[in-house]
């Protein structure tokens, strides 16, 4: 499946047929910094994902000086 | 996962809450910690006329969109920093939700009202980048309520936000900046009322918020910030918060209650106004104006005084900029910490 992820943009392919949070462990992501986007709708940790799913890992992370 | 509230599936888990909601009854939640701090903390009155502080990222668009659907008097205030072609999205999505909600947005261009923009300012001034930016802000948003009008200037500080702001200074035992982060800094001699309504809320909860309700905001981090301090300290706590959720809310809440009372001494700075500028100042110029005479190569001093646009002690500087920089992030080294 294909995971889109941002700052940088990029794409990854890795395995479908497990839950969002076993992909985002691959991807060494903590699950509480980033929203997961799958066909224009949020799922949660514990939403499995097929083999031909896209999704988005959205980073919600920012910093540096007040807003 | 279902929803705490109704049962229907779930898109939205908040671990520190050990909750899970659907996009209805999470946007309800939402609102409900929105107005809950702004009732705590008296920050609004409903006849207030209201100034957020937009920058185009989710936080501070979230924050205008539940401050407009509460029926507040809310106009947005966008700065342009020149920040190439981030600033130029960041522009076109706040002009946009404004166009959208019909609502009042005002635009103030740093380099074409203060001749620099914040690149420039990093290159040639003695501060970080970052600093120079919270600087410009913390001046230009007061500047622009006191000559609109407004009763109060709106940011949108969340949870990580204040959390990580509080370890930096705790870390160095900074007691004045400990004392004085409130979520409300009331008004006094020239400085308008400023209050933080997000301070409840979580980065995640914001971009849910934001995503959920249509928002098109910035998802890209400001090109200037890759590295800073206030980024590692919230990679800190995200840490203990993957293993222990609820430490932040514990953290700064717990500050707010138990906390903030004990660092509190009752002094007030006496505040003058800048001989250049006549924005509130605790010495002959304001940060501000130093940084710009700095910056622009000028002199300030007009006649008989000293000339002060030498750097400001880090100290006077952390006072200035007191909640919107740590004091780290000042005098930050170039490419280390302030980015390019």
């Amino acid at each position: 499946m294909k995971v889109k992820l941002r700052n940088p943009d990029r794409e990854v392919e890795v395995a479908g047929g497990r839950l969002v949070r076993m992909v985002l462990d691959e991807l060494g992501v903590n699950p509480d910094t980033v929203l997961v986007i799958r066909a224009g709708e949020l799922v949660t940790r514990e939403t499995r994902l097929a083999e031909t799913d896209e999704i988005e890992v959205r980073p919600v992370i920012s910093g540096g000086a007040a807003r | 996962m279902k929803c705490r509230r109704c049962k229907a599936p779930a898109v939205i888990e908040v671990r520190r809450h050990n909750a899970a909601y659907c996009k209805g009854c999470f946007l309800h939640v939402f609102r409900g910690q929105v107005e809950r701090a702004i009732r705590q903390w008296r920050m609004l009155d409903t006849d207030d006329r209201v100034l957020v502080a937009v920058s185009g990222g989710k936080d501070s668009l979230a924050l205008w969109d539940v401050l407009l659907d509460l029926g507040y008097r809310a106009d947005g205030l966008y700065l342009g920093l020149g920040i190439g072609e981030y600033s130029g999205r960041s522009a076109e999505v706040t002009r946009g939700f404004a166009r959208d909600r019909d609502a009042r947005l005002v635009e103030v261009d740093l380099s074409a009202e203060y001749g620099f923009d914040i690149p420039t300012a990093g290159r040639r001034g003695s501060r970080s980048t970052c600093a120079v930016c919270g600087l410009s802000k913390r001046y230009v948003f007061n500047k622009a309520a006191l000559d609109g009008g407004y009763d109060v200037v709106v940011t949108g500080h969340n949870l990580d936000d204040e959390a990580a702001t509080l370890l930096g200074n705790t870390l160095r035992w900074q007691t004045e900046s400990i004392a004085r982060q409130s979520p409300v800094l009331p008004s006094r001699d020239g400085l308008v009322k400023k209050v933080k309504p997000l301070h409840r809320l979580s980065e995640l909860e914001t971009a849910a918020y934001a995503f959920l309700r249509g928002i098109d905001y910035v998802v890209e981090e400001c090109p200037l910030v890759a590295g800073n301090t206030q980024l590692r300290y919230k990679d800190a706590m995200n840490a203990i918060e993957s293993t222990s959720p609820g430490t932040k809310a514990q953290f700064f809440l717990g500050y707010l209650d138990r906390g903030m009372p004990l660092f509190t001494t009752g002094r007030e700075v006496e505040l003058v106004a800048c001989e250049r500028c006549g924005q509130s100042t605790t010495g002959r110029f304001c940060a501000f104006c130093r940084a710009q005479a700095q910056i622009l190569g000028r002199q300030l001093a007009t006649g008989d005084g000293p000339n002060d646009v030498a750097p400001s002690d880090d100290r006077q500087v952390a006072d200035e900029l007191s909640d919107e920089v740590l004091p780290a992030e000042i005098y930050a080294t170039r490419g280390a910490d302030a980015g390019p």
